[in-house]
C-alpha cells in the first residue's frame, strides 16, 4: 500500500507541476495582453481584447470533466497518449491558462497607472512598462495567483485521475471508493489536504516577503508580533 | 533667464469626448515658457492644469495645437496612433517630469528608481550607478540609496522623485502639484530644492499647484487658468503692473477698512525702479498729508521691490487728486479701492493727463 500511495503522490505532482508550468507559460502573456489592449490602457485595441477574453471565458466556462473529454484527439496529437498523468496535463493545462491569465490581468490592473504614467514620461515604451513596471510591481499578486491557480490544479488533478489519469484522485477513486478501502480513501484526502495546506502556506510566505519590501528592515524582524501589527497600515497605504 | 522660449504652445485644445458629450479641457492655450525660468500655472480643480501640463510630454494628446519643446516640435513627431513611437520616447527622456504622488516602484530601491530612466536610456551599469548617486547626493540623500520608497517620509520620496527626473539631464522640469500631499514646511523645503536646480542646472520648470504660496515662493512667472483657457500670464512683475490683474491680486492680497467716512483708500502697486525709492515718505512730505498704510504684501526680488500697498488719505477722493497723481508721476500704479468691496480693489483709474492738469493747477 505504501509503495501505492508513493507513486501516485508523484504523480500528481508531476501533473501540477507541468500544468502550472504550463499555465504560467501562456498564462502571463495572455493576462499581459488582456491589461495592455483593455480600454485605455496602452495598447487599447478592442478587437484583440474581444477575442482573447472570449476565448478565456469558453475555456474556463467548461466543465472540466466535459474538457477531458472534448480535448482527447488533441490530447492524442500532442503528446501521443490521453491517459495516465502525461495525458492529464495537457488538459489541466488547459484548463489552467484561461484562468490564470484572468488572475494576472487582475494582478496588473491592481498596478497603480501613475507609476505606467511615470514610466511613459521617462521615454519608456511597452517593453519597459511590462518589464520593468507592470510585471515587478505585481509581483506579490501573481505569486498570489500562481498558489491558486496550484490549489485548483490539485482539484483538478483529482477528477483528472478519477478518469484515468493516475494520482492520488486515481488511488482515492479506484481503491478507495471502488474496492471499500475506507483507510486508504482517508489517507488520500488527508493527503491532498496537507498538500493544498503547504502550498497555500509557502505562497503566503513568499507574497508577505515581497509585499513587504522595505517596509520592515532586516534588523527588527525578530521584534514580535505587536511591532508588525502596527506597521500593517504602512504597508497597506503604500500598497494604496 | 533669458528670452529664448524653451516651451511654447500654440492653440492647445483637448477635448475629451464622455459618453456623447464633449468636455473641452483645454481651449486654445498658448504658452510661452522662458529658457531657466520657473513657471507657475495656478488654477481651481478642473480649470485644465493637469491637462496642460500632461499635454507637454505628450502623455495626453492634444485634440489640435502644437507644442514645442526645446526647439523640438512633439506634436509633429508623436505620429498618430496613441502608442508613443520611438522619436516621442527619446524627446520624453530629456523632460524629467515630477508628481503628485511620488508614483516611486516600490519594488526596488531608490538607487534603482533613479536608475530607470537611464536603463531606458540604456546606459551601462556602472555609470547608472555613479549618475543615481551622485543625484541622490544632489537631492540630500546619499545615505537612503538602498532605502525602499516605504522607508522614506514623503518629501524624501518627492526628492526621490526629483532625481529620478533629473536622470535624463533635462532642459525642463515638468512637475505636477509636487508639493500638493506634502506638509508646509517640507512644501518648504521642496520648493527651495527646486530653486536652487534652477538655479545651479539652468533648468527650466513649469509646475502646476492650486497654491498661490508656491507661485509666490519660486515662480518667475505665472498663468491663471480658467475653464480650459489661460487668462492671465506674464512674469510677476509685469502681472503686477497689469491694472485688475487678477492674479497679482491673488499674489499679493492687501486688505484693510478706512478708518473713516472721508477718507481716500489707494492700493500702490509697486513694480519696476520706482521700488526702491522712498516714495510713501516722500508723498508726505511734498504734500504735507498723513498717510496710513491699511495692509500691504511685499517683497524684494533682485533688490527691487515689488507688490502691493493700501494706503489711506485724509479727505475725499477729489481732495487727493493731487497726491495721487504724484504716485502716478512715480511710475507707480494706483487703484483707487472701492470701500464697501475691500478685496477687489476697483479699477478707477483717472485719466493721466486729467491728473496732470490739476497737478499743475496745484502749483
Amino acid at each position: 500500500m505504501q509503495p501505492l500511495l508513493y507513486d501516485n503522490t508523484l504523480d500528481t505532482l508531476f501533473m501540477v507541476w507541468w500544468s502550472t508550468f504550463y499555465a504560467v507559460l501562456f498564462g502571463v502573456p495572455a493576462g499581459v495582453l488582456l491589461h495592455l489592449t483593455a480600454r485605455g490602457a496602452i495598447l487599447q485595441n478592442v478587437v484583440v481584447n474581444k477575442v482573447l477574453g472570449a476565448i478565456v471565458n469558453v475555456g474556463r466556462s467548461f466543465p472540466f470533466l466535459i474538457l477531458i473529454v472534448v480535448l482527447i484527439p488533441f490530447t492524442r496529437l500532442l503528446v501521443g497518449v490521453s491517459i495516465g498523468p502525461t495525458g492529464a496535463v495537457v488538459p489541466l493545462a488547459i484548463a489552467a491558462i484561461p484562468f490564470f491569465a484572468r488572475l494576472v490581468e487582475a494582478a496588473l490592473r491592481e498596478v497603480d497607472h501613475g507609476l505606467v504614467e511615470a514610466a511613459q514620461a521617462m521615454g519608456g515604451g511597452t517593453w519597459t512598462i511590462v518589464f520593468k513596471v507592470l510585471l515587478p510591481q505585481a509581483l506579490p499578486a501573481l505569486v498570489a495567483a500562481v498558489t491558486t491557480t496550484v490549489i485548483q490544479l490539485i482539484g483538478y488533478s483529482a477528477i483528472a485521475g478519477a478518469v484515468g489519469g493516475g494520482g492520488l484522485g486515481n488511488l482515492a477513486y479506484t481503491y478507495g471508493y471502488q474496492q471499500y478501502e475506507t483507510s486508504l480513501m482517508i489517507t488520500t484526502v488527508v493527503e491532498l489536504i496537507l498538500l493544498v495546506t503547504v502550498v497555500q502556506l509557502l505562497g503566503d510566505l513568499v507574497v508577505r516577503r515581497l509585499a513587504r519590501r522595505g517596509t520592515r528592515p532586516s534588523s527588527v524582524v525578530r521584534v514580535g508580533l505587536r511591532r508588525a501589527r502596527t506597521e500593517e497600515p504602512a504597508a497597506v497605504t503604500e500598497a494604496a | 533667464m533669458t528670452e529664448f522660449p524653451v516651451i511654447t504652445t500654440t492653440g492647445l485644445t483637448k477635448v475629451y469626448r464622455s459618453g456623447d458629450r464633449d468636455v473641452t479641457a483645454l481651449d486654445g492655450v498658448d504658452l510661452h515658457v522662458r529658457e531657466g525660468e520657473v513657471y507657475g500655472v495656478i488654477g481651481q480643480s478642473g480649470a485644465g492644469k493637469s491637462t496642460l501640463i500632461r499635454c507637454l510630454n505628450l502623455l495626453e494628446r492634444p485634440t489640435s495645437g502644437t507644442v514645442t519643446v526645446a526647439g523640438q516640435e512633439l506634436t509633429s513627431i508623436a505620429g498618430r496612433g496613441k502608442r508613443a513611437g520611438a522619436r516621442l520616447r527619446a524627446a520624453r527622456s530629456h523632460i524629467g517630469m515630477v508628481f503628485q504622488h511620488f508614483n516611486l516602484l516600490s519594488s526596488r530601491t531608490v538607487q534603482d528608481n533613479v536608475e530607470l530612466p537611464l536603463e531606458i536610456l540604456k546606459v551601462d551599469r556602472r555609470e547608472r550607478s555613479r549618475k543615481a548617486l551622485e543625484l541622490l547626493d544632489l537631492v540630500g540623500l546619499a545615505d537612503k540609496a538602498k532605502a525602499y520608497p516605504a522607508q522614506l517620509s514623503g518629501g524624501q520620496k518627492q526628492r526621490v522623485g526629483i532625481a529620478r527626473a533629473l536622470a535624463g539631464d533635462p532642459k525642463v522640469l515638468l512637475s505636477d502639484e509636487a508639493t500638493s500631499a506634502l506638509d508646509p514646511e517640507t512644501t518648504r523645503s521642496i520648493l527651495t530644492l527646486l530653486r536652487d536646480l534652477n538655479r545651479q542646472l539652468g533648468l527650466t520648470i513649469v509646475l502646476i499647484t492650486h497654491e498661490m504660496d508656491v507661485v509666490k515662493t519660486i515662480c518667475d512667472s505665472a498663468a491663471l487658468m480658467k475653464n480650459g483657457r489661460v487668462v492671465e500670464q506674464g512674469t510677476v512683475a509685469e502681472l503686477l503692473a497689469t491694472p485688475g490683474s487678477e492674479l497679482a491680486r491673488e499674489l499679493f492680497p492687501v486688505g484693510g477698512e478706512p478708518s473713516a467716512d472721508d477718507r481716500t483708500v489707494v492700493d500702490v502697486t509697486f513694480h519696476g525702479s520706482a521700488a526702491t525709492r522712498p516714495v510713501i515718505s516722500e508723498l508726505a512730505r511734498t504734500y504735507n498729508v498723513d498717510i496710513s498704510i491699511l495692509g500691504a504684501a511685499m517683497d524684494t526680488v533682485g533688490g527691487k521691490q515689488i507688490g502691493r500697498m493700501r494706503i489711506e488719505l485724509p479727505g475725499r477722493f477729489e481732495e487727493n487728486v493731487v497726491p495721487i497723481g504724484f504716485l502716478r508721476e512715480q511710475g507707480l500704479q494706483v487703484d483707487v479701492a472701492e470701500v464697501a468691496d475691500t478685496a477687489d480693489a476697483a479699477d478707477l483709474t483717472i485719466p493721466a493727463p486729467a491728473a496732470q492738469l490739476q497737478k499743475e493747477g496745484a502749483k
